[in-house]
């Protein structure tokens, strides 16, 4: 029976937290990878190796890596830069191992690959040459430029999906060289072209279980669904509580099941609507949404949940588990239904990521 | 020319292999933060920018007076590498 491991980022340094072997008892690390602002982390199941993306004020962006659990930690942003004529990389705000590579997706919006285990980068520059970024030109949101989903292909490599906000969807079927936007049907509500090719704001994108065709995103006008890849999109967001939101999780098996959580309107807070914090899931490949709060605050809980801060684990039945911007951090092992509190007094949670060990 | 460069404990605590006071043999500012990469792997990274410039917070010093990377260091200086405050 594994163990449940939950790698938080947060604006004041890493943690793990660990669940045991039942996810009941729960107990908090130290912080780690130096008190760094992380944005998320990632696991790489066949090497056992944690990596944490991040970017310190003083220091600039780094990926970290521990192969032992978060016992000890390395780190390296070599090769990360856009050259002396560039833009300056801050932060990295996604870190996501594949087919034997690690991806980091930054900001301003590009995505880097390394081939040992992080020790070194390489721009795939093919990214930022999509012509959308001279013409009409990439904008930030709210939360800057940034390349915050990456969704390898499950068994291609030559496949993967990126999400950069406020820009869109974007694919790439030859390993990073060439990519085409996928936003078709996702409407840009902050633009007087409401179905411009590229320029919406996708907040999470996530894939369903054993069907890399079916892919969900929630979107800051919205939750859509796709059922070729990305080629085109329908909106799901009927029933919700708000259209807005950031984090979405999908099922480990099931690809008919995701999770969201709605906040309030994107110009009045961004929080929990009417103060009652809530997990909406569909166990119907989005069709329909049903609300689930037992166990988590109902009145005055003005908090936010962050994109990266939702991560479903691979029990049966499935755990899931989020972070606020405040520092809590909730937990379900019965997927979705029920939570309780794992963890209160932490730093702003910036990314959840539950994985599986021996 | 030797020079004396002081280093913040945060660096030093980040980077294996570096210590808080070291002597290198530099004749400027890029030149001691290089000769200490050569030594610690990675320090060049955390100091300086795509430009390159030293990273926007971060703050050298040349015997007291604030440095760029291109800033001549005197035989016998010492330079201090200190984060700027910032954060919150």
């Amino acid at each position: 029976m594994t163990r449940t491991l939950l790698l938080v980022g947060t604006r004041k340094g890493a943690f793990v937290v660990d669940g045991g072997r039942d996810r009941r008892d729960w107990s908090v690390s130290e912080p780690m990878c130096d008190g760094w602002p992380i944005h998320d982390l990632g696991w790489d199941a066949t090497t056992g190796s944690i990596y944490a993306g991040g970017g310190s004020p003083w220091y600039g962006p780094a990926v970290f890596r521990s192969d032992d659990l978060g016992g000890s930690w390395t780190h390296s942003s070599e090769g990360m830069t856009y050259g002396d004529d560039g833009p300056k990389i801050p932060t990295v705000w996604n870190v996501t191992p594949a087919h034997g590579a690690i991806y980091a997706g930054v900001e301003p919006a590009g995505l880097f690959r390394s081939d040992d285990r992080g020790a070194t980068w390489s721009h795939v520059a093919g990214l930022r040459e999509h012509p959308s970024r001279e013409n009409p030109g990439w904008q930030p949101g709210a939360g800057g430029l940034i390349c915050h989903t990456i969704v390898p292909h499950p068994s291609d490599p030559e496949r993967m999906w990126v999400a950069i906000s406020a820009v869109g969807t974007f694919e790439t079927q030859d390993g990073g060289r060439t990519w085409v936007a996928r936003n078709r049907g996702v409407v840009d509500c902050n633009s007087p072209d409401p179905h411009p090719e590229t320029g919406q704001c996708v907040h999470k994108l996530v894939m369903a279980a054993g069907d890399p065709a079916r892919l969900y995103q929630q979107n800051h006008c919205g939750v859509y669904r796709s059922g070729d890849g990305g080629e085109s999109w329908q909106d799901v967001s009927a029933g919700l509580s708000s259209e807005f939101g950031f984090v979405m999780g999908s099922h480990p098996r099931d690809p008919d099941t995701a999770w969201v959580i709605p906040l309030s309107h994107p110009e009045e807070g961004r929080t929990a609507p009417d103060g009652a914090l809530a997990v909406w899931r569909t166990r119907d490949g989005a069709d329909t949404w049903e609300r689930h709060g037992d166990g988590l605050p109902q009145e005055a809980a003005y908090v936010g949940v962050l994109r990266e801060a939702l991560s479903v684990d691979r029990g049966d039945p499935a755990g899931v588990y989020f972070g606020t911007s405040t520092g809590q951090l909730y937990g379900s092992t019965d997927e979705g239904v029920t939570w309780v509190r794992i963890a209160d007094n932490l730093p702003a949670i910036w990314g959840v990521q539950a994985i599986e060990v021996d | 020319m030797a020079v004396t460069v002081v280093l913040p404990r945060s660096l030093v605590s980040l980077i294996p292999g570096t210590e808080r006071r070291s002597t290198v043999e530099a004749a400027t500012v890029a030149e001691a933060i290089d000769r200490l990469d050569e030594r610690s792997p990675g320090v060049r990274n955390r100091l300086v920018d795509s430009g390159p410039i030293v990273r926007e917070h971060i703050r050298v010093f040349v015997d007291g007076v604030q440095a760029e990377l291109a800033t001549p260091i005197p035989d016998g200086a010492t330079v201090h590498v200190i984060p700027a405050v910032s954060g919150g």
